[in-house]
């Protein structure tokens, strides 16, 4: 199967690649991993002119600095399921870097690329809006700070401009932090049936400090179940705190049938993921 | 068209490219190279798996002027000086195929993955090859394969 004819360019620098976005505005398409952008491309659902291969573009750093994790866009899923950092400190992202496709789908695809896609059963945005992620876009007026609960704003749809380019991804690290992500697919390679994110952090005494749970599958694009987190903050998570929070999340989420399953069987597989999530996130930040 | 520099099992391969071909088709219609195997085409199955800079891809979803400037290892560069490498010693001995469509996939799949992982346990292995089917279900000679490579290999470092 082959995509239909397009137009290649792989930019030396930032800058020659943001002016290729500017002139050629929608027709042009950045090219990260291109592990969902060239199937795309076979089944003929975009028709970009121009791809923009980022590759040369120093973007693939996983750095971490003053009490942040930043993310370059096109760090490979392959590169953080690795990193012995992100594993210690970043439990969440390491779970998601490990179900991402399948491994060899890892070794090319990137986090920023899963995030400028933003597929609506993907997994880095439920994980971003846990996490309370921002995503730092450059255009051609500098660069803009995008929290994920505005980045994320439809199905295959975000707040990026067609001029500008996801560079980085900034995730806060919190002390006495946990977290997890949970997925159900029918088989590897699937998208999410559902899948949900937990980031959480315990204060000196071991109550929750801060909390954010992210869903995918259970909406037209991620869902932030801000219920749940709210119910958690400041409590101390018993049994009874973890069960109500984890009804919440089921809740407030809007899941549709399809052939991945009811609308009912994905709000159970939210609360009972919910729960097991919370409770891994747990015994990390308590480990 | 795109005039393009890969190098293939160790020889630098030049060609004018479209941008839409696929590195597959690159290796087997512009270069010959006919071991690599088209699948399902659609990123699943994995017959198309080659290393592209050392790390398994699958090359139905790679475009062939994403491997400009880059080294691409085929399951024809396996082999050196007429000695089979040890993986492919390994699923010869154990009988790690049934029709062989997979197998090539399969094996640049392994040979990638041990080299991250030199003694993997039988759960490792098959969560590597979650990415490589086998319609033939023959996994179990598969898996069997690569422990034993794991070992020959290992044994042979000592």
């Amino acid at each position: 199967m082959f995509p239909p004819p397009f137009g290649y360019a792989a930019p030396r620098t930032l800058e020659e690649a943001l002016a290729l976005l500017a002139e050629r505005g929608p027709a042009a398409r950045p090219l990260a991993g291109g592990q969902s952008l060239i199937p795309q491309l076979k089944l003929r659902t975009l028709r970009p002119s121009l791809l923009v291969d980022l590759r040369h573009l120093p973007l693939a750093g996983i750095e971490e600095e003053d009490g942040h994790l930043v993310l370059g866009a096109t760090v490979t899923h392959a590169a953080l399921e690795a990193s012995e950092a992100i594993r210690e400190r970043h439990p969440l992202l390491h779970d998601v870097a490990s179900v991402v496709g399948d491994p060899l789908v890892r070794n090319l695809g990137t986090v920023g690329g899963s995030a400028a896609q933003a597929d609506p059963r993907g997994d880095w945005g439920a994980a971003l809006l846990a996490a309370g992620a921002v995503l730092v876009a450059a255009g051609p007026e500098g660069e803009r700070e995008i929290g994920a609960e505005d980045f994320f704003t439809g199905s295959y749809d975000t707040a990026l401009r067609a001029d500008e380019l996801l560079v980085r991804i900034r995730l806060p690290r919190r002390p006495r932090g946990g977290g997890s992500y949970h997925k159900l697919r029918r088989r590897v390679g699937d998208f999410a049936t559902v899948g949900v994110a937990v980031d959480l952090s315990l204060d000196r005494d071991g109550a929750i400090e801060d909390c954010g749970i992210g869903l995918t599958g259970v909406g037209l694009t991620y869902v932030r179940a801000g219920k749940a987190a709210e119910h958690l903050r400041g409590r101390r998570p018993d049994p009874r705190a973890l069960r109500r929070a984890a009804e919440l999340a089921a809740e407030e989420c809007h899941p549709i049938g399809d052939e991945r399953g009811s609308a009912a069987y994905k709000r159970e597989l939210v609360r009972v993921f919910a729960l097991r999530g919370l409770e891994r996130a747990l015994a990390r930040a308590a480990g | 068209m795109r005039r393009i520099a890969v190098t293939v099992n160790g020889v630098r391969r030049e060609a004018e490219v479209e941008p839409r071909l696929l590195l597959v088709y690159f290796l087997r219609e512009t270069l010959g190279l006919t071991g690599t195997n088209v699948g399902c085409d659609t990123s699943s199955c994995g017959a198309c798996t080659v290393l592209l800079d050392g790390e398994s891809v699958k090359s139905c979803t790679v475009l062939a002027v994403q491997a400009d400037g880059r080294e691409v290892t085929t399951i024809e560069g396996l082999a050196s000086d007429g000695q089979l490498h040890p993986v492919q010693e390994a699923f010869h001995r154990n009988h790690g195929l049934q029709c062989g469509y997979c197998t090539p996939g399969m094996i640049m799949a392994a040979v990638s993955y041990l080299k991250e992982n030199p003694s993997p346990s039988e759960e490792e292995v098959r969560l590597a090859l979650e990415g490589n089917l086998c319609r033939c279900t023959g996994y179990q000679n598969i898996v069997k394969a690569i422990l034993d490579a794991a070992q020959q290999m290992s044994g042979a470092r000592v």
